[in-house]
């Protein structure tokens, strides 16, 4: 089992299969400390939601459904090419390994290349909170607020920024890692029996997309009746 | 190895199934459902959530030492907003004020 690569074998491990399993529970204890840490923001959010429905709803309607949809799928996307790529290491494929995880990663940048168009947009409309934020009263449907609210609204947007701030963080992290696995992964670092570093870099890219599917009907799509 | 190789077949299902549910979710966000249309939206989500972990993530096929541990994380999720909503909703608490 180990002598084939028994260079990625750490010598505090019996085999790569105990190895491949401290790995995996590692990698599981970090994430669930991300759901943690961003349970604390949806948990804010949750709380001034319930409070402040009406202005939620009306700045909710600031934001263009259309590209947080499309942002979805081409998040699910790259979860699915992310998932392609290991199973492509797994099989020993160098290549397709490498071809899979540069695909994620024009995925996360099309991804991030929206956000920015959206963030731009928001910058322009005097939509982020801070003394320049003028509350959106000018509505153009039913859902209407008025100046006195401009303290929940600026909470609503620091909300969305915070939160797709941190997410959109992740993701900016997590290329240059994709990139670096790719790299390695052309040249040979991984096959059949080792490929944990692709398997790890796909739970937290999955996590990634894990936020954005709470993230997208929570902050583009309420009161949209 | 404790590798489990799962078919491009089962991956290409579970996306396209994640891609439906994202229309399904735009859709119910058009209905008036009352106080549901957040429970539809959540619960949409939390199906989806379920669909990566369980499948893209293999936590279907992973060892029960980290199947808990997945667990574990939502459970305290869970506990952070339902103890917290518990005191918001039957204290009467307002922010307003």
């Amino acid at each position: 089992m180990s002598n084939a690569h028994s260079s990625v074998l750490r010598h505090h491990f019996a085999s790569l299969a105990q190895q491949k399993d401290a790995s995996s529970l590692g990698m599981w204890t970090f994430l669930v400390q991300e759901i943690m840490f961003f349970g604390g923001l949806f948990l804010v959010y949750t709380v001034y939601r319930h409070q402040y429905y009406d202005v939620f709803a009306a700045c909710s309607h600031h934001l263009d459904w259309k590209l947080g949809a499309a942002n979805t799928a081409v998040l699910i996307f790259s979860s699915l090419t992310m998932a392609m790529a290991v199973h492509a290491a797994a099989l020993g494929q160098r290549k397709a390994t490498a071809l899979w995880l540069v695909l994620t990663i024009l995925l996360g940048g099309v991804f991030l290349g929206v956000k920015t168009v959206e963030y731009k947009e928001k910058f322009e409309a005097h939509l982020v909170p801070g003394p320049h934020f003028l509350a959106p009263t000018e509505a153009a449907h039913e859902l209407k607020i008025d100046a006195s609210q401009a303290g929940q609204a600026q909470l609503y947007f620091s909300l969305y920024f915070a939160m797709t701030g941190l997410h959109a963080l992740h993701m900016v992290i997590g290329i240059p890692i994709l990139a670096a696995l790719a790299w390695k992964a052309w040249a040979g670092a991984y096959g059949a029996s080792y490929h944990t570093p692709v398997e790890m870099t796909g739970l937290y890219w999955h996590f990634v997309d894990i936020v954005w599917i709470f993230l997208f009907p929570l902050l583009y799509l309420i009161g949209h009746h | 190895m404790s590798d489990h190789v799962v078919s491009p077949k089962l991956y290409s299902a579970v996306f396209a199934a994640l891609l439906l549910l994202t229309l399904t979710t735009v859709w119910a966000a058009g209905q008036d459902f009352g106080a549901y249309n957040t429970v539809v939206a959540v619960g949409i989500a939390i199906t989806k959530a379920t669909l990566v972990i369980l499948f893209f993530m293999h936590v279907r096929w992973a060892g029960k030492l980290v199947q808990l541990f997945v667990a574990s994380g939502f459970i305290w999720l869970v506990i952070l907003i339902a103890i917290t909503l518990a005191d918001y909703v039957s204290r009467g608490w307002s922010l307003t004020q």
